[in-house]
């Protein structure tokens, strides 16, 4: 008697995070995530450029805040999407959350350097120093460094599936390391003006400045998620072309 | 107990009989001490005020140049893959060998440090706090380096690597054991650090051999 193999009955998610069903229903959403990106970074840049007011102290340089602090959010984001990726590998050892940490890599490093090539040229006009060793400027610096050597890492490794998991765990530990780094260099040094958009007393600055803010900041975010889908795509493709050449080397040998 | 202390007796004699390795450590340790008056001139006031970075910065060095042995030979020669079949857990292992690589690479720099604290004219209160910071300091050090250790061992060319990953990590320790030596503005700064530094060692020491001994598993799967 045969009695047919109960297949498991999956939750949501792991449907929609099986490699082969996440490329069928990442492909269409990827042309509307460009768009609304766009689109909103259309908004963002009039708000940022023609409808929101220069500084009274630092005239038009206060622009430059709406590409620094969202980048700045970002770099943040991106690790902590990194974060839960390894937790992804580590605890289910799922392909797509490997997937997930390898494409966010490099886009937080870039995020990361804009930050502070940004900050850098908002300091020179305002601080009148393009560096000065603030604590949040060195612990931003300090997290780049971090972006860098986990894609070094990235790049040794021939065994993707063997990098994903140690990487992981390099991820986990610089995850629970970078509240200790900031504290430390906020004991180092401060100069830095203190947080002033999530407070609990409300932001500190105005409407005509925040929403702006706000705007660039969600533009920001939808860039990421785009490009981190269409990246997370572009990777289990390679991955496929790679295994397909393999074994079209097998067969040639039998 | 007895396996554990029974690691610590193998690195130990590891260490000692192929012979060598501490001594050419120590030498390092002193020659960066040694060229940087080269660098920055014969000055001693200049010096003595600089001397707790140097210190720290000649033994963050030695140690991370060092860290590539941690687990390496282990790894080629198939000891680690005993180890991971040993009555003792391979966190308890991963311990018992960072404390052993303590012994034959921290202890001989604190050691040598009077050497260095001699050349860069430190007084005798900045010296005894440099002692303390690097006895300190430099296990989480160590153990920070064991996980980079660890992550990089199946790697062949990973001797770099395992250094500029944990560099950005570490820098806790390099600010709070420097804030330790010298006098900061506020009042009670050092102390301050002192107890920080403590702080993070021991907590190093007590969460990374897990981590170590994970990534030391993933990487021999």
């Amino acid at each position: 008697m045969s009695t047919p193999l109960a297949t498991p009955k999956l939750n949501w998610f792991s449907q929609i995070a099986n490699p082969g069903r996440f490329l069928a229903w990442s492909k269409p959403i990827i042309v509307p995530l460009a768009v609304a990106t766009a689109l909103v970074f259309a908004v963002g840049l009039w708000f940022a450029f023609f409808n929101s007011p220069a500084d009274y102290q630092m005239g038009d340089t206060v622009r430059i805040m709406y590409i620094h602090v969202p980048t700045a959010w970002l770099s943040q984001f991106v690790y902590a999407t990194m974060f839960f990726s390894a937790i992804g590998t580590l605890v289910w050892r799922h392909p797509l959350a490997d997937v997930s940490a390898k494409a966010a890599a490099p886009m937080g490093a870039a995020f990361t350097a804009m930050a502070l090539f940004t900050g850098a040229l908002w300091g020179r006009p305002t601080w009148g120093t393009f560096w000065e060793w603030d604590g949040r400027m060195t612990s931003t610096l300090i997290l780049l460094l971090i972006y860098l050597g986990i894609i070094a890492l990235w790049r040794t490794f021939e065994d993707q599936l063997r990098a994903a998991r140690v990487i992981a765990v390099v991820t986990l530990v610089g995850a629970i390391n970078i509240p200790i780094i900031k504290f430390s260099v906020d004991w180092w040094n401060t100069l830095h003006q203190p947080t002033s958009v999530l407070r609990l007393d409300g932001p500190t600055m105005p409407g005509s400045i925040l929403t702006p803010l706000l705007v660039m900041t969600l533009a920001f975010t939808l860039l990421f998620i785009t490009l981190h889908v269409q990246r997370m795509r572009t990777e289990i493709l390679r991955r496929r072309v790679s295994t397909l050449e393999r074994q079209r080397v097998m067969m040639a040998e039998s | 107990m007895s396996a554990f202390l029974a690691v610590i007796g193998r690195d130990l004699r590891l260490a000692t009989r192929v012979g060598g390795d501490a001594l050419t450590l120590v030498l390092f340790f002193v020659m960066v001490g040694v060229i940087v008056p080269f660098a920055i001139g014969p000055d001693r006031a200049q010096l003595a005020r600089l001397a707790p970075g140097i210190v720290w910065i000649a033994a963050f060095l030695s140690m991370l140049l060092g860290l590539d042995r941690l687990f390496r030979t282990d790894h080629e020669d198939g000891s680690l893959q005993a180890f991971r079949h040993a009555g003792l857990s391979l966190e308890a292992i991963v311990l018992a060998k960072v404390m052993a690589h303590w012994l034959t690479t921290a202890l001989p720099l604190v050691i040598a440090t009077p050497l260095l604290a001699v050349m860069l004219s430190m007084d005798g209160d900045t010296f005894w706090r440099t002692l303390l910071s690097l006895v300190l300091g430099t296990p989480g050090l160590l153990a920070f380096g064991a996980v980079g250790a660890a992550v990089t061992v199946s790697l062949k060319r990973g001797g770099l690597l395992a250094p500029v990953l944990i560099l950005p990590l570490s820098i806790p320790i390099l600010i709070f054991g420097v804030g330790a030596i010298t006098a900061v503005a506020a009042p009670g700064a050092s102390q301050q650090a002192l107890l920080f530094l403590a702080g993070l060692s021991l907590m190093a020491v007590a969460f990374t051999p897990f981590a170590a001994a994970l990534a030391l598993r993933l990487s021999g799967d």
